[in-house]
């Protein structure tokens, strides 16, 4: 079970990310992606710097990365079938980010039935114990995100054929 | 009003790259996400990234608290709880924040995100803010 499971999550985790044109941008890149555990990175940037004098990475890339991997912990969490939505995202911001430093994020679906997932995250800059920011999220199984998982399905099948 | 820190926080890379306006309408400030494809985080639905919007919520909050009074540095959140109403379109996002109070230390600060109407939000951000109001002195952060 959690092999078909993990062979949904490797074939459609790459177009969850590659696929989605604001993590492309942000330059994120999935680590390592098992049923209903996450863990992705955004390489440190200075086109995505927030603060000048500092030099350290914009909070936002931080936000974005905890939504998205909360987003695949979420996603195979529910059987890596349906793409889900995010009801709420809460960030605690321990310290800023070291300058230079890439940010790596840790998500876990804690626990999924029916239509709610619930995914706690931690972000860091090299030492998970000394994190950057920690995040709880509560994700759902929409009727937008379905009709995107429909599609995305479609696409893959029709890329199998050519 | 902190206009020097306003441009820090309105040049700096990450905001200059989305795009991200401030406009000033007598005393209201609403932020402006101009839609762009970089913003999107689901392209089959099609709808922006939420970590996008949840970062523009972040920064018409961190911009208010800016305008509301005379700071000696920018503001940094100590958290946010970002709620997502309705998916974002592939349209512009506007904001406004209201600063619901504001210590010598800590502000405490709502936001709401919205598209078409502004009655039909899209997500709302609720957060707290380290400050350092330009009275207080700069001595702590």
């Amino acid at each position: 079970m959690d092999d078909d499971i993990q062979t949904r999550l490797d074939t459609i985790a790459p177009l969850i990310v590659d696929g989605s044109p604001h993590a492309v941008a942000l330059g994120f890149r999935i680590d390592s992606l098992t049923p209903g555990r996450a863990t992705m990175s955004a390489p440190f940037s200075q086109a995505l710097i927030g603060d000048p004098e500092a030099g350290t990475l914009h909070g936002g890339v931080i936000t974005a990365l905890l939504d998205h991997c909360c987003g695949m912990a979420a996603f195979g969490g529910f059987g890596a079938r349906d793409t889900p939505a995010t009801l709420d995202l809460r960030i605690d911001y321990m310290r800023p980010a070291r300058p230079g430093h890439d940010i790596t994020a840790q998500a876990r679906c804690l626990k999924s039935h029916g239509l709610v997932a619930f995914v706690r995250a931690t972000a860091h800059d090299g030492d998970i114990e000394d994190p950057v920011a920690i995040a709880q999220a509560a994700f759902m199984i929409t009727r937008a995100s379905k009709a995107a998982q429909d599609r995305a399905v479609r696409a893959i099948r029709e890329g199998d054929g050519t | 009003m902190s206009r020097v820190l306003l441009d820090t926080l309105m040049t700096a890379p990450y905001v200059a790259r989305f795009g991200v306006r401030l406009e000033m309408k007598g005393t209201e400030l609403t932020g402006v996400l101009p839609f762009s494809n970089d913003l999107v985080g689901n392209p089959l639905i099609p709808a922006l990234h939420g970590g996008a919007v949840g970062a523009f919520l972040e920064i018409v909050a961190s911009g208010s608290l800016l305008v509301s009074q005379p700071m000696a540095r920018l503001p940094r959140p100590i958290d946010v709880a970002i709620d997502y109403l309705r998916p974002a379109r592939d349209q512009d996002v506007f904001a406004r924040a209201i600063v619901a109070r504001s210590g010598r230390r800590v502000a405490n600060v709502r936001a709401e995100a919205w598209q078409g109407r502004t009655d039909a939000p899209v997500a709302t951000l609720h957060g707290h803010f380290l400050i350092t109001p330009e009275s207080s002195g700069a001595a702590q952060g």
